[in-house]
């Protein structure tokens, strides 16, 4: 049996990551939205949605990242989204890894702060993205990840 | 009243301090910043380690200009109010981010005209005497592109999915 409704994970980190990731949105109106980001504050910027805290950790910080990983985990098994959306960073990367998993559909969207190169972590994702996006035209390629528009 | 913001990851002395030996040398004293967790407090202006998101927001609303790090977060909450902004960026060899992305962001959105941007103090300073009457570009919408809503539309509700779910007709 399906879902009447997909359900949407989206994932992102604070400060630009989020402002981008909200401003993708829209794109899943017709779903369920459940998002996951660092900062209980964020909630305002989404009131009729649900929003797991996860532990704000760079990948420079081994127990940080090992907690974030695992409150990603229980957020992924817990939700089993049909589709995972992230704009980065670390929590994106995890979420993707993790969805990939339980089957669910991921999607990288690089943040339009990295305009000379892609990021570390958008580098490293994918293998696990099944849409690999960058926001500037000039990193896409055949080989590299499709350029779909910005989120400006 | 000028809103400076260093965004919540690391502080950013180097640029609060210039802003602070401005506001001496200038007089100007309705200068307020977000600084982050640093010991390094500016001795002229108004400071603050961190805002909620709702203090950011109205105080961006009420600045009649804006200086920041070259963060997305930032530039995009200040196009969105229309309001000039200088930005200076993140170094990584002084230790004040990990990479150089946000000196390639600062120069993005300055060659667009969207800001005015600095890439040392120096510059910084001089640009802040004609920041006020900076005009960005355009501001921008609330949502991204069409386009790229349409492509993650396409991708979590489109055709690939319609093909594999429909039911052929043989069951009778």
């Amino acid at each position: 049996m399906t879902r009447s409704k997909k359900k949407i994970l989206a994932v992102a980190s604070g400060g630009g990551h989020w402002i981008e990731l909200l401003r993708v949105l829209p794109a899943f109106d017709e779903g369920e939205v459940v998002l996951a980001t660092v900062q209980k504050d964020y909630e305002r910027d989404v009131p009729r949605r649900r929003l797991h805290i996860i532990p704000d950790a760079t990948r420079w910080n081994k127990i940080g990242v090992l907690r974030l990983a695992l409150r990603i985990l229980w957020i992924v098994l817990r939700e089993r989204p049909d589709v995972i959306v992230t704009t980065g960073a670390a929590p994106g990367y995890f979420a993707l890894r993790f969805g990939r998993w339980f089957g669910a559909r991921t999607i990288w969207l690089d943040s339009i702060a990295n305009v000379d190169e892609l990021s570390m972590s958008g580098q490293l994702v994918r293998a696990y993205a099944d849409l690999w996006l960058t926001q500037w035209p000039h990193l896409a390629g055949s080989d590299g990840p499709e350029c779909a528009g910005a989120v400006l | 009243m000028i809103f400076v913001t260093v965004g919540h990851q690391m502080p950013f002395d180097r640029l609060v301090h210039a802003v602070d030996e401005w506001s001496e040398r200038t007089g100007r004293a309705d200068v307020f910043a977000q600084i982050g967790a640093t010991e390094d407090w500016p001795k002229y202006i108004q400071a603050a380690p961190f805002l909620t998101p709702g203090q950011f927001a109205k105080r961006i609303e009420q600045a009649s200009a804006i200086v920041a790090h070259a963060g997305t977060g930032t530039i995009i909450a200040a196009l969105r109010l229309n309001k000039p902004l200088l930005v200076l960026a993140r170094e990584s060899a002084r230790g004040e981010t990990r990479n150089d992305h946000q000196i390639a962001t600062a120069k993005y959105f300055e060659e667009a005209g969207y800001v005015l941007a600095a890439y040392s103090t120096e510059e910084l300073i001089a640009k802040l005497a004609e920041l006020e009457s900076f005009q960005p570009r355009a501001s921008i919408g609330t949502v991204a592109s069409e386009q790229l809503i349409q492509r993650l539309r396409r991708f979590t509700f489109g055709a690939d999915d319609t093909v594999v779910q429909s039911h052929p007709h043989h069951a009778q």
